[in-house]
């Protein structure tokens, strides 16, 4: 049997449900390749050995026992460390959660083990995901396996380093304002920012509560509408959660692969393909939209003058409602908890606590957040950044009545070495720029491999509707059926 | 420092109160306002909690829909408009009672709003306008051991129970009362006993002042005559309403006896104390802590549609004022003596001992009467006096039984209240019945009758009025366990004479 880690989910649930391969030999494959490659990539942060085994022990009996199995049953997936697992150590990359072992399962979670598919453990990211470049991770950065001296983007930089290292053929990430599709452009992979509750945030650790968005990663683009349309639709535990069913995304991956776009109409950006992007990127971006043509669809060029503004309000809302999400963390319940030695006051051990398990990096965007909260500036700040979401939703609604949906580079640059940025938080946060509109407007945004530049893997961001999330998936997997897939040198 | 204070009358008579009120009344729903735990009260420490009510990392709050639906229900039976769209808000402080380091509550947007509130007060009405009704989440409860006060400083560990986090709460804000004079404490009273008959009437909280389900903070100011409003004080800890009445008229005389030296006052949190009836000075507020409010991203709004708040509005239930008057009416009561019951706190009293068989006349001469003359001697609030309407109506029972006469009845009370038992057991393990063995009375009135011959002859050539003596004297031997109009009928068929 030909290596089971370099397989799509598609061909490996095909093989499990055949009985050509059981799940725990499936498992065990990828196990074996987390052992050898994982001390280079650093993509895992836990590998839950004996928990994987355990699940995938049980798709085979279901499986023995005549039981329809669902249409990921025995995928491996690797999980963003940001999302709770019950009894599995979630850290959200923080010093903080050292040790921390929820009690409880995320939704998502919880809908991957009924789904029968087998959680090899938790990925790296930057610390409460707050970055993008998983060099903020408290346990060390994750490497790029395109080159090790570059970064997998962030924050979910270890899920996506996990796919391209053939560590997971699945992988959840979060997107706050980019941490699914700028790390998937910079690896040469797959990801799928949902509809903004079109998929469940119950159990996912919050950043921004406004704009957090679990998603689905994956080396394809009909593997990825797999695991979305596994992981999305209405949670009752989550107000935020829409209650419609998730929109047909597998269906128009597989329509889409078909690679006819004739009568869809795409528009491009023209405010982020100006000198904002790098030139191998727009080469390659350009290529892409040549491609697309070709495939039927019409192109035109569509202005949306306010998501200049977009970075700014992100960097006052992220940074807000992050003030207040971490306030919980204070060392009396969960957690780290330091210098309590019996003669500190309860002010002077929370106090020591934060100082000693934050990051730089959360620290900044705890400050920022409080006083952009504070009584006598929440208006010029806060409140006027929601105004710019505002308008920004309105350039997004004003442009969908014209395409049915947008394309841009999803990142302006190919992955950047390691330590290049971290100096410099504004060049850090310009990674996102793309990325952050989507975020701020709620609808889905996907980021599919369409390129490379110098050797690096180029993303093409394709944004939709909310709650036309199958629109995206089309356009990615016909894309995709152009250009192919993109592999990465051996490691 | 001791300070004399003024007294009440001077006070009133040079300066002006300004209170207000901020109520908590915790809602009695089945379930938390944000998950699905438990909310009954009692259960030992940190077992009525899950991951959203101990605010761990990744959960979520979920309104729950009875609570807005009781909130919606208050604010109606307050005349409030209820707001078509409005927002949870986050009020971020740490404190190890809140789980999340911010509680959920609402802040300018809230569900209900510009009520009113009428309450009677020395037979007039003062309508106590309502700014703000809004929806919150409850904190936990700490615990501080090892200190002497009960205060976090100089405690050796502080106990945290998150039972009571996330219960849902709903506060009520009154507009600044003025130009209430004198009766500013009546008012606080009157205003406190009205809202918790309200609240009891829909059936939305069990309002128990001493287990903290309904909780109050006084506002109050004074000022000269013609002058801006003073600096307020809020009181804390005023847990009943005779609590409410002491709290407003003691800080009424401190602030008076400070702006009576030339002083100032300063806006802080007080705290009353049950025993003195003082108030001592808690945290000052004049470095405001920044509570950073922001719309709570976690939660969708809440956005009543116009129809069901019409449904709830049609369905409320028969206000207490209306109730009142219904009552009266049935009663036969001047509204003088309405008002009378209103104050003695009678009116749910003698509904139920009326219900349970008694007469108005004799339910209201009981509670108004030798209950309330206790109830004001003990301090305690006619509810808690020891006596249940079904015990008093059974009282009334054995006396229209001719078993007990009025003033057994009054000894047999004091054995309820005592504790003693029920009216009946308290008769026979006492035994004052009423003599109502013909044998033994045949014999006192004879004997009566021959111990004074003057005043039985004088019966006999038709002075009847002269039997009250003999009456009296048979009352004296059976020690008053007869019924005197029984004895009064014996002695005149002993004499042969037509009553």
């Amino acid at each position: 049997m030909s290596d089971l880690t370099r397989m799509t989910a598609v061909e490996i649930a095909a093989l499990v449900a055949g009985g050509e391969t059981s799940a725990v030999e499936v498992t065990r494959a990828h196990l074996d390749r987390i052992a050898a490659v994982d001390d280079r990539v650093h993509a895992f942060l836990h590998v839950d050995t004996d928990g994987a085994l355990a699940a995938a022990r049980a798709v085979d009996e279901r499986r023995a026992a005549g039981e329809e199995l669902g249409p990921l049953a025995g995928v491996p997936v690797a999980v963003k460390d940001v999302l709770a697992t019950r009894g599995v150590p979630t850290t959200v990359g923080s010093k903080i959660l050292e040790g921390w072992r929820p009690p409880y399962d995320a939704t998502i979670v919880q809908r991957l083990r009924e789904a029968g598919t087998v959680m090899l453990g938790k990925t790296n990211m930057d610390e409460f995901a707050m970055g993008s470049s998983t060099e903020y991770s408290a346990y060390g950065a994750t490497h790029n396996p395109w080159d090790l001296s570059r970064i997998p983007g962030g924050s979910g930089g270890g899920s996506a380093a996990a796919l391209a290292a053939y560590e997971a053929p699945l992988a959840i990430g979060s997107d706050t304002g980019g941490s699914i599709r700028q790390p998937g452009a910079v690896t040469g992979t797959v990801g799928a920012k949902p509809t903004y509750g079109g998929t469940s945030r119950y159990g996912l650790v919050a950043f921004s509560s406004s704009l957090d968005t679990p998603g689905p990663c994956a080396r394809t683009v009909l593997d990825a509408a797999l695991l979305h349309q596994v992981i999305g639709g209405h949670d009752p535990r989550d107000s935020t959660s829409i209650p419609q069913p998730v929109p047909d995304v597998v269906a128009a991956a597989k329509l889409g692969a078909t690679g006819d776009l004739t009568g869809v109409r795409l528009g491009i950006v023209s405010e982020f393909v100006g000198e904002g992007a790098e030139p191998g990127v727009m080469a390659a971006f350009r290529e892409s939209v040549d491609a697309l043509a070709k495939l039927g669809a019409e192109i035109v060029e569509v202005s949306c003058p306010t998501f200049a503004y977009a970075l700014p309000a992100y960097y006052l809302i992220a940074p807000s409602e992050c003030s207040s999400n971490l306030a919980r963390f204070d060392g009396v319940r969960f957690g780290l908890r330091v210098g309590d030695d019996g003669n500190r006051s309860l002010e002077e051990v929370m106090s020591l606590t934060r100082e000693a398990g934050f990051g730089p990096e959360v620290k900044r965007r705890i400050m920022i957040g409080t006083y952009a909260l504070s009584s006598g500036y929440y208006d010029a700040y806060y409140g006027q950044a929601q105004k710019v979401r505002t308008l920004i939703t309105r350039d997004f609604t004003a442009a969908f009545e014209r395409v049915d949906a947008l394309i841009s580079p999803t990142t302006p640059s190919v992955a950047f070495p390691m330590g290049a940025r971290t100096a410099d938080p504004y060049q850090m946060y310009l990674a996102d720029l793309f990325t952050i509109p989507t975020n701020l407007y709620g609808g889905p945004g996907i980021s599919v491999p369409c390129g490379l530049s110098e050797g690096l893997p180029v993303g093409l961001q394709v944004m939709a509707p909310t709650m036309a999330d199958d629109r995206m998936y089309r356009v990615a997997a016909a894309l995709e059926s152009a250009v192919g897939t993109f592999t990465p040198p051996a490691l | 420092m001791t300070t004399t204070l003024p007294a009440y009358d001077e006070v009133v008579a040079r300066y002006e109160p300004v209170i207000g009120l901020e109520t908590h009344v915790e809602l009695g729903t089945n379930t938390k306002m944000f998950c699905g735990c438990p909310t009954d009260f009692g259960g030992e420490p940190n077992t009525r909690v899950c991951p959203v009510c101990l605010g761990l990392p990744g959960s979520l709050p979920v309104a729950n829909k009875a609570a807005i639906e009781a909130i919606i229900r208050i604010g109606l039976a307050l005349n409030c408009s209820i707001a078509e769209w409005c927002r949870f808000a986050r009020k971020n402080y740490f404190y190890p009672d809140m789980p999340k380091n911010f509680q959920i509550s609402q802040y300018d947007e809230p569900i209900c709003v510009d009520g009113y509130l009428d309450v009677e007060v020395g037979g007039e009405t003062v309508r106590i306008e309502i700014e703000r009704v809004h929806l919150e989440e409850d904190t936990g409860k700490t615990l501080h051991v090892g200190g002497a006060t009960g205060r976090i400083h100089g405690a050796t560990e502080s106990l945290v129970d998150y039972n009571r986090a996330g219960i849902p709460l709903v506060e009520i804000v009154t507009r600044p009362i003025p130009g209430t004079g004198a009766l500013a404490p009546d008012v606080a009273r009157a205003y406190v006993t009205e809202l918790r008959d309200v609240i009891r009437t829909l059936g939305v909280s069990d309002v128990r002042m001493e287990e903290g389900s309904l909780r109050c903070d006084v506002n109050t100011s004074l000022n000269l005559p013609g002058e801006e409003w003073g600096t307020r004080t809020e009181t804390k800890n005023v847990n009943s309403l005779r609590s409410v009445e002491r709290a407003v008229r003691s800080e009424m005389l401190r602030q008076a006896s400070v702006l009576d030296a030339g002083g100032r006052i300063t806006q802080e949190t007080r705290h009353f104390h049950e025993d003195t009836g003082d108030t001592t000075p808690g945290r000052s507020k004049e470095t405001a802590t920044d509570y950073r409010y922001f719309p709570e991203p976690d939660l969708v709004p809440i956005a009543p549609d116009p129809a069901w708040v019409a449904e709830l509005k049609a369905a409320l239930p028969e206000l207490p004022r209306v109730h009142r008057r219904r009552l009266q009416q049935d009663w036969g009561l001047s509204d003088l003596d309405m008002q009378s019951v209103l104050n003695a706190g009678a009116v749910e009293l003698m509904e139920a001992t009326i219900a349970a068989g008694t007469t108005p006349a004799a339910a209201r001469k009981w509670w108004l009467g030798e209950l309330s003359r206790r109830a004001n001697e003990t301090g305690v609030e006619l509810a808690d006096i020891g006596a249940t309407p079904s015990q008093v109506a059974e009282l009334q029972g054995l006396v229209d039984a001719g078993k007990l006469n009025d003033k057994l009845a009054r000894a047999v009370l004091e054995g309820v209240v005592n504790g003693e038992g029920s009216p009946t057991e308290i008769m026979t393990n006492r035994g004052l019945e009423v003599v109502s063995d013909t044998g033994a009375l045949t014999a006192a009135v004879d004997e009566a009758i021959a111990a004074n011959p003057g005043i039985a002859d004088k019966i006999r050539s038709g002075k009847v009025a002269a039997a009250g003596a003999l009456v009296g004297a048979v009352m004296k031997t059976t020690r008053g366990q007869a019924d005197a109009k029984t004895v009064r009928e014996m002695v005149l068929e002993r004499l042969g004479v037509q009553g």
